[in-house]
């Protein structure tokens, strides 16, 4: 079974090879993040409604801080949760 | 002139008409301090992500408004606190990408109402298409009839104008 050509490695060749992390933002020249949609927010929060670190985000610095404003602001207006379990 | 956006939750339970006219009074109050309101976004009923004084519906409102100087804000601020229709408020100032953000948003180039607008405009260009075809198609045969066979050399359009002559006969 081994011998078959069209199995070439054992494991899968791409675990381990880390994909690079990148600022959305900068990507895709968003400048301004709306505290208004949290939709979107959700996207930078864990389950229990915690902001994400940039080193799991891959925010830059620049926009952290704003993603950061944002999800405050959206949690006093209760469009966010502070604290939840299970949020997605 | 600066621009501001204040965003308030209004208490569910109050009758349609109260709401409304709670909503009101701030854009009259922002009004007469000399603000000019660009926009008035009712975001209307939502559930809220945590319950604030034993309620978890609130009616949303958010008012862009542009104003010389920022004296208004605070006594914005204190009426919003005092009043008890009013659950939560939040008053911040936009930057210029900010303002950019909210014009785009109100014609449509962001979000929801952006993939929305993509599709029907696809849409609108697939029929608009089959309808041009429809147009180019019927008319074509006429004027090309004769120069076609006038030159011989252009097999093809001979026999595409004599399937399309022999379809209108």
């Amino acid at each position: 079974m081994a011998s078959r050509d069209d199995i070439k490695f054992l494991s899968n060749p791409n675990i381990g090879n880390k994909r690079k992390k990148y600022c959305r933002f900068r990507k895709f020249g968003i400048r301004y993040i709306d505290y208004k949609d949290p939709d979107f927010l959700l996207q930078f929060i864990n389950e229990q409604g915690k902001i994400l670190p940039r080193r799991i985000s891959g925010n830059s610095l620049k926009y952290q801080r704003k993603v950061a404003i944002a999800i405050k602001r959206a949690r006093h207006l209760a469009l966010l949760p502070y604290v939840t379990d299970l949020l997605k | 002139m600066r621009h501001y956006e204040v965003t308030f939750i209004v208490d569910s339970v109050l009758s349609s008409d109260e709401i409304d006219a709670t909503a009101k009074t701030y854009q009259d109050m922002l009004v007469n301090e000399g603000a000019e309101i660009v926009h008035n976004d009712a975001m209307g009923l939502r559930q809220l992500a945590y319950p604030i004084k034993r309620r978890t519906t609130g009616i949303y409102y958010c008012v862009e408004y542009k104003v010389e100087s920022g004296d208004l804000i605070s006594k914005i601020d204190l009426a919003m606190r005092r009043d008890e229709r009013i659950m939560r408020s939040l008053v911040i100032k936009l930057d210029k990408y900010g303002v950019q953000y909210n014009e785009d948003k109100r014609a449509g180039k962001i979000g929801k109402a952006k993939r929305t607008l993509e599709k029907a405009e696809e849409s609108k260009k697939k029929t608009s298409k089959t309808q041009v075809v429809a147009k180019t198609a019927a008319p074509k045969p006429k004027v090309k009839a004769p120069v076609a066979a006038a030159t011989v050399t252009t097999p093809a359009p001979v026999t595409e104008t004599l399937t399309a002559s022999s379809e209108e006969e």
